[in-house]
């Protein structure tokens, strides 16, 4: 079959990497003249979420789609196969960039944009690529793409500060992927192979036990890039660093990538998610009730949000524990409401620090008078994070509880009733955060501090920025509202994930695969 | 031979382990470079080691007569030696303008993201 030309539109699924990749090369030419990185830039974040959304229509439609390079067959040439849950994925990830470009062009220094720009399209390339690929050593490269994007925007602002977070993430991000290539190593050591439809196959005659070693690992190395539990120090230490808008965009995207890996290697190795199940409940477990406590007991607004960011996580990964088609389903569906949920926080949050000009909450107070649209879309946020229905991060939930009360069912089983309890704790301790903050920042009573002096007086591009992140959290709130597309979406494909026949047959391994 | 380069690759993760739980930035940057020289060293050797032939066909044939050298690891390595290079000479740019920020090496006395001994939280309104 690949002797067949490709059709030109299957083309389509590279444009998602090809066009930041060229959009960040442009940009870096045309370092010299910054008035022209704003449109340049804004038009290739533009064009490739079309690129994308057309790939989510196409794939939709027609089932999963397969573009092999270079003629070489399939189990040797490196596959870009998109599937439903990484165009879903690929296409809310362009929409936050979309958010970030838009927030940075109308706020921000201008002398900066061209740098950021690239930086933040060479990150977007890589996130696409990751969501993407259908090889594993593909997956490695787009991970250290995304890495590359992401160190040259956390330090773009130079403070002591952002160099401190800066390191400390890129310490142990890089070591994240080293294990992640130390796994392909040995998976390629067992199987021969490392594309991912290929791999499905091959596993299958594979010794169990040596299988579980080597996704016990991946779980280690996905699960560092993701920011669960015993690894995720490395977030709340950098994430609050560099400006708003680049947090609101590592914050919609890079995490998500590492969550996006673990479901579908964990996919890829049905029986070794099995026997790694009481690990990963325990991750998602222990996530889900430290990272709020670790909120509640954080005054850094930011670093406060980056928790609730690690809760999320947590929500996601105990529905990679629970398995079967209803976990995964919460978990995809959980993921992309997290993308845009996580990202509006963050430019939200950049715009209450602005509006007060401090970055703690105890010094923030009483900005409800001064700012009450912020306050308002800062509670729907909250409302949101915290799963309250009939905000979208509820829905995503009910898929979980629903799908663990589904195995409880046939058999009881322990991880299963922990987890409802975790998922439960969860949202009871993320509200408490929720309310406290948004009290402590809008509703106390600011007689005490001057704060809400620099409040009367308006930054420039805050009515821009404002505009935007009223747009997310409108479309936030519709999807909430009307939230039967998203966990349709998040169904479709968590079943095609389980069920990846057609998968593979898109990759051309018909007659080798199971 | 492959169990002689399993003892290396254990040797090499093992330094590397050592290293990483340094404390001083450059102990931690050394250990990241055996680690990915000791991962480079782990895929080669999942390639299967066979001192054979070169994998290029002669002129005619259309299938290789005896055991042939596997390609494939090579340029995994080839990749990885690349991209592991590329972020090491980040991150020593970056630890060195972080000492030069800070003025100090010492993971320990890097509290400027995270300040030590930081405010508690608010018990009340």
């Amino acid at each position: 079959m690949q002797s067949l030309p490709i059709p030109t539109a299957d083309w389509l699924a590279l444009a998602p990497m090809l066009l930041p990749l060229l959009g960040a090369a442009v940009l870096l030419v045309l370092r010299g003249r910054p008035a022209w990185a704003v449109p340049v830039a804004l038009l290739v974040v533009a064009v490739t979420g079309v690129a994308d959304l057309a790939l989510l229509q196409r794939v939709a439609v027609n089932g999963p789609l397969a573009m092999t390079m270079g003629r070489w067959l399939p189990p040797f040439g490196i596959s870009f196969t998109a599937d439903l849950m990484g165009t879903l994925f690929a296409g809310i990830a362009a929409i936050v960039a979309l958010a970030c470009f838009v927030t940075a062009t109308v706020e921000g220094n201008p002398a900066d944009r061209p740098t950021f720009f690239a930086l933040a399209l060479v990150l977007l390339a890589g996130v696409d690529g990751a969501f993407l690929t259908g090889d594993f050593f593909n997956l490695y490269v787009w991970f250290e793409v995304m890495l590359a994007g992401s160190f040259g925007l956390l330090v773009i602002s130079g403070t002591p500060a952002a160099l401190d977070g800066a390191l400390k993430y890129g310490l142990l991000n890089f070591l994240g992927t080293s294990l992640f290539l130390l796994g392909l190593g040995l998976l390629y050591g067992l199987l021969g192979t490392l594309n991912m439809a290929d791999v499905l196959g091959a596993a299958k005659s594979a010794n169990p036990a040596a299988m579980t070693s080597v996704a016990a690992l991946l779980l280690l190395a996905f699960a560092a890039k993701a920011a669960a539990f015993p690894i995720n120090a490395w977030l709340p230490a950098s994430y609050h660093t560099p400006p708003a808008v680049v947090s609101a965009l590592l914050g919609g995207s890079l995490t998500k990538v590492g969550v996006y890996a673990l479901a579908r290697t964990l996919a890829l190795l049905p029986e070794s998610r099995t026997l790694l199940e009481p690990a990963i409940a325990l991750v998602a477990g222990t996530t889900l009730l430290a990272a709020p406590l670790g909120a509640l007991a954080e005054t850094n607004l930011r670093r406060l949000i980056g928790f609730l960011l690690v809760g999320g996580v947590g929500v996601a990964v105990s529905g990679l524990a629970l398995g079967g088609p209803g976990g995964f389903a919460g978990a995809i569906a959980y993921v992309a409401n997290a993308m845009l949920t996580i990202a509006a926080l963050y430019l939200v949050a950049g715009l209450i620090e602005r509006a007060s000009g401090e970055t703690d909450i105890r010094r923030m107070a009483g900005l409800y008078r001064a700012r009450p649209g912020l306050a308002a879309l800062f509670g729907l946020l909250l409302l949101t994070v915290a799963g309250v229905p009939p905000f979208l991060g509820f829905w995503p939930k009910l898929l979980l509880v629903e799908a663990a009360a589904g195995r409880l069912s046939a058999t009881f089983d322990w991880s299963a009733v922990g987890l409802v309890a975790c998922l439960l704790l969860n949202a009871l301790l993320t509200l408490t955060v929720g309310a406290r903050l948004w009290g402590q920042v809008f509703w106390r009573p600011g007689a005490d501090s001057d704060v809400t002096v620099a409040a009367l007086s308006t930054p420039a591009g805050v009515d821009g920025a404002l505009a935007v992140a009223v747009a997310l959290v409108a479309l936030i709130t519709v999807l909430g509202l009307w939230p039967q597309p998203l966990l349709q979406a998040g169904r479709d494909a968590a079943a095609s994930l389980l069920d990846p026949a057609r998968y593979v047959s898109a990759v051309g391994l018909a007659g080798t695969g199971p | 031979m492959a169990v002689l380069f399993a003892v290396l690759v254990g040797a090499f993760v093992a330094v590397a382990v050592y290293l990483l739980l340094a404390r001083t930035l450059l102990r931690v940057l050394l250990g990241l470079i055996l680690l990915g020289n000791g991962i480079n060293l782990l895929i080669l050797v999942a390639g299967r080691l066979r001192r054979n032939d070169p994998p290029i066909l002669p002129e005619g044939a259309d299938r290789f007569a005896g055991a042939v050298a596997n390609p494939v690891p090579q340029a995994l390595i080839l990749t990885a030696i690349v991209i592991g290079f590329a972020f090491l000479t980040v991150l020593l740019v970056l630890a060195y303008r972080t000492y030069a920020a800070l003025g100090t090496d010492e993971v320990d006395a890097m509290r400027q993201a995270e300040p030590e001994a930081g405010p508690r939280a608010p018990m009340a309104y």
